[in-house]
């Protein structure tokens, strides 16, 4: 046997690794955001994507939705240390297979081509609810909205017919139907 | 209309009605305004501390001493980032600290303005909760919210940063209010049903043990009383992290003494061979548990913790109960006797045949060490200070190391709040500090630091405060001129390689007490060690007790790391073998 030369014991095997999105209601104020983002990174756990925003002026809230991955374990160690947090609210979590939420990312692509390329690219986007927001004989920025592994590959997809620059939001989430999260 | 105060009005304000008594701070720049409205508030007496970290030791020594929170002032800059050590080690032992700093005027933050730092952003992570307090009309409100949040729930410190220019603005002063919990975050969630199966798993046990932890000591002088009624209802052994000594007596038939790294032999195999475990506010910290895949893998585990976040963050347990560790043990005692379960007698059967194991384990008498009549042994030291002062109220603090483990194990406390150690955090330069501010709060009882010449000289400038306050503290020194568990484990795993282990160039402690104006002693032989003792004991005004101890001696019984619970190393009376072939003790 090998002798441990720690003070600590060491490591044990770690559990299956699963992809949650974390919706943290929270109030609106200076350092909150440092508070929820701190958390995580002091304990560790990791931040895939980020998107947060006031959702309620009057009541100061604010709406913190958080990809990340983790063993069940730190899932719900995530949860209740966050709950712990004085500004924090409420906090939701699901597994990203759960089939009753919904996520979305939005992303701006901006595309630098000629309008045979354009014309191809806006065909290839169809499927996510492409916008035009701005159009030139040589370019434009395209708005869509999707899965993150579908914009991941469009971004792909794109780049042969001129794709530049693209600018990424975190995922956001909602349930469907009646239901909320509590 | 009402009237209007200054921000430094305000703060006494607040800190009358939360009727506070002592502040231990510092003063500095951005902090003066504050400190010029000390003199109109005779109630609150300030004490002079000689660096920020000692103010928060300090204070963390009276708040565990008396129950009540510790209040810490401090300037911005250096004096806030000096108190940062004791805020964290206030946050990994939950005690409830609220620590008010000056900061530079609004209009400098962010400038690199002289002795401005980022003190809400250093101090987030080692603070339960923390404030810039920007507008002077909140600041009432986030002041008597900063107690509440520093003593409710699991308690831990809390930052209050206050710009010099919001100390001189003026606004108007409103009491604390019955405030509803803070973002709805309810203590009580446990019900009958929890209890319910608890007691239908305990009635069911064979071999079952209490731990308990800090959690009863903080959840007030009752939780221990309901604990030792508890206890003696069930005839159950129970054993105690370091953080719960003394919530239930050292010395009775049922305690196994502490458990964990260096905890005895009968109460790590209890832990280790029982079916039901009982944790009562404790956190499974890795002290304790060793090695998790094999920690205690025959038993079901029952958690009661106050915080929902100590629940499986570690082990994985059968049964949780979120709540206040004395509303909980009240539930099950009331239960238990509605339900006129006499465990103690319906159980003996099964028990009987578990206490006569752990009667064996105890046979092995794991915290024996091989006396000296020519040098003094440690622990021997430790034993006679327990025995002189048994007989009155005495209060200990330690510092970090084989001391604070000798004093552990072999000083047996009967009552809470009576131990003040730093365990999560392991802070040297606890010891000292923290025993200036318990005497604050007892000036008439016997208040000693048990401590290492190491770790004393990390805040020995605290000697000055208690000279300054007539604070007779007692600083029991465990001299061995090492760093005596870092020395332990050099020899245990690092091949004797004893690196910057030794100190040398030691002050002569005796001179020392007399540069600073109190009273020094010191013991080379055991012959006289008693009489020093006493001598100690009999003086009114602090000490410094330099007590020569063997350099060689290792702190046992001990679980190497990696080890689970039943694999405990014993002391020298169990491997002598082992000393035989221990050759390498001559480069000691």
């Amino acid at each position: 046997m090998t002798k441990s030369r720690s003070a600590y014991s060491t490591p044990s095997k770690l559990g299956k690794l699963d992809t949650h999105i974390f919706v943290i209601w929270v109030d609106n104020e200076a350092g909150v955001l440092a508070r929820v983002v701190g958390l995580f990174s002091g304990r560790g756990y990791n931040i895939e994507s980020l998107a947060v925003a006031e959702i309620d002026h009057k009541k100061n809230l604010s709406r913190v939705t958080i990809v990340t991955t983790g063993t069940p374990q730190v899932i719900e160690q995530i949860t209740l240390q966050l709950k712990k947090l004085v500004p924090v609210h409420k906090v939701a979590n699901f597994k990203r297979e759960d089939k009753k939420v919904i996520f979305k990312e939005m992303a701006l692509l901006k595309i630098i081509s000629n309008p045979v390329k354009i014309k191809k690219a806006l065909n290839a986007c169809k499927k996510y609810n492409p916008v035009i927001l701005d159009q030139t004989k040589k370019s434009v920025v395209i708005q869509i909205t999707a899965l993150r592994r579908e914009i991941d590959k469009m971004s792909q997809n794109l780049k042969p017919l001129g794709l530049v620059s693209a600018s990424r939001t975190g995922a956001v989430a909602m349930t469907r139907g009646a239901e909320i999260f509590n | 209309m009402g009237n209007l105060y200054s921000g430094a009005e305000i703060v006494f304000k607040c800190l009358e009605d939360q009727k506070v008594e002592y502040l231990f701070g510092y003063p500095g720049g951005a902090v003066l305004p504050i400190y010029d409205e000390l003199k109109n508030h005779p109630s609150i007496k300030h004490i002079l501390v000689r660096h920020e970290q000692g103010a928060g030791h300090a204070a963390e020594g009276y708040a565990r001493s008396s129950g009540k929170p510790g209040v810490v002032l401090v300037t911005s800059g250096p004096g806030a980032t000096n108190v940062v050590t004791a805020l964290t080690d206030a946050y990994m032992d939950s005690v409830p600290l609220v620590c008010i700093s000056g900061q530079v005027p609004t209009h400098l933050i962010g400038t690199d303005a002289f002795q401005e730092c980022d003190t809400t952003g250093i101090t987030r992570p080692c603070t339960k909760h923390n404030w810039l307090v920007k507008d002077i009309n909140d600041l009432p409100r986030i002041i008597h919210e900063a107690f509440e949040v520093a003593t409710s729930g699991r308690p831990g410190p809390v930052l209050v940063d206050i710009p010099k220019d919001v100390q001189f603005a003026k606004a108007k002063y409103s009491k604390p209010k019955k405030e509803k919990k803070l973002n709805g975050k309810v203590l009580n969630r446990f019900n009958q049903k929890d209890i319910d199966q608890l007691i239908n798993l305990m009635s069911k046990a064979s071999k079952p043990v209490f731990y308990t932890g800090g959690g009863v000591i903080n959840s007030g002088p009752k939780a221990s009383e309901l604990l030792r009624e508890l206890v003696s209802l069930t005839g159950f052994p129970i054993t105690s992290t370091l953080q719960g000594l003394g919530a239930y007596p050292g010395d009775d038939n049922q305690f196994l003494g502490m458990l964990g790294m260096h905890g005895t032999y009968e109460a790590n195999n209890a832990m280790h061979d029982c079916d039901l475990l009982i944790n009562i506010g404790a956190r499974f910290d890795d002290r304790i548990t060793g090695k998790i895949d094999e920690f205690s893998p025959k038993s079901k585990k029952v958690h009661i913790d106050i915080d929902p976040s100590s629940i499986n963050k570690i082990v994985k347990v059968d049964l949780s109960i979120v709540g206040d560790v004395s509303e909980v043990i009240q539930s099950i005692t009331k239960t238990l006797k509605k339900k006129n379960l006499n465990l103690e007698k319906s159980n003996k059967q099964k028990i009987s045949n578990w206490w006569r194991l752990i009667q064996k384990w105890r046979t092995k008498e794991s915290l024996n060490f091989v006396n000296s009549e020519k040098i003094i042994k440690p622990q021997h030291a430790v034993q006679r200070l327990y025995e002189l002062t048994k007989n009155q109220d005495t209060y200990i603090t330690t510092e970090v190391g084989q001391h604070q483990m000798w004093a552990a194990q072999h000083y047996k406390f009967n009552k809470p709040n009576r131990w003040m150690t730093s365990g999560g955090l392991g802070t040297m330069g606890y010891g000292l500090p923290a025993a200036v501010g318990v005497q604050v709060a007892h000036p008439k009882k016997l208040v000693i630091d048990i401590a290492g010449e190491a770790s004393i000289l990390m805040t020995m400038q605290e000697i000055s405060t208690a000279v300054q306050y007539n604070l007779p503290i007692k600083i029991f020194i465990l001299n061995n001129q090492y760093m005596g568990m870092v020395r332990q484990w050099q020899e245990l795993l690092h091949e004797k390689n004893y690196s910057e282990s030794y100190s040398a160039a030691l002050p002569d402690f005796v001179k020392l007490a007399e540069a600073y104006g109190c009273v020094g002693i010191r013991a080379k032989s055991p012959n006289d060690l008693d009489e020093k003792i006493q001598e100690m004991i009999g003086v009114d005004r602090p000490v410094i007790f330099d007590c020569h101890v063997d350099q060689d001696e290792n702190c046992f019984p001990m679980i190497p790391s990696g080890k689970p619970h039943n694999q405990m190393l014993l002391g020298p009376k169990d491997q002598k073998e082992n000393k035989i072939t221990g050759k390498g003790k001559a480069l000691v």
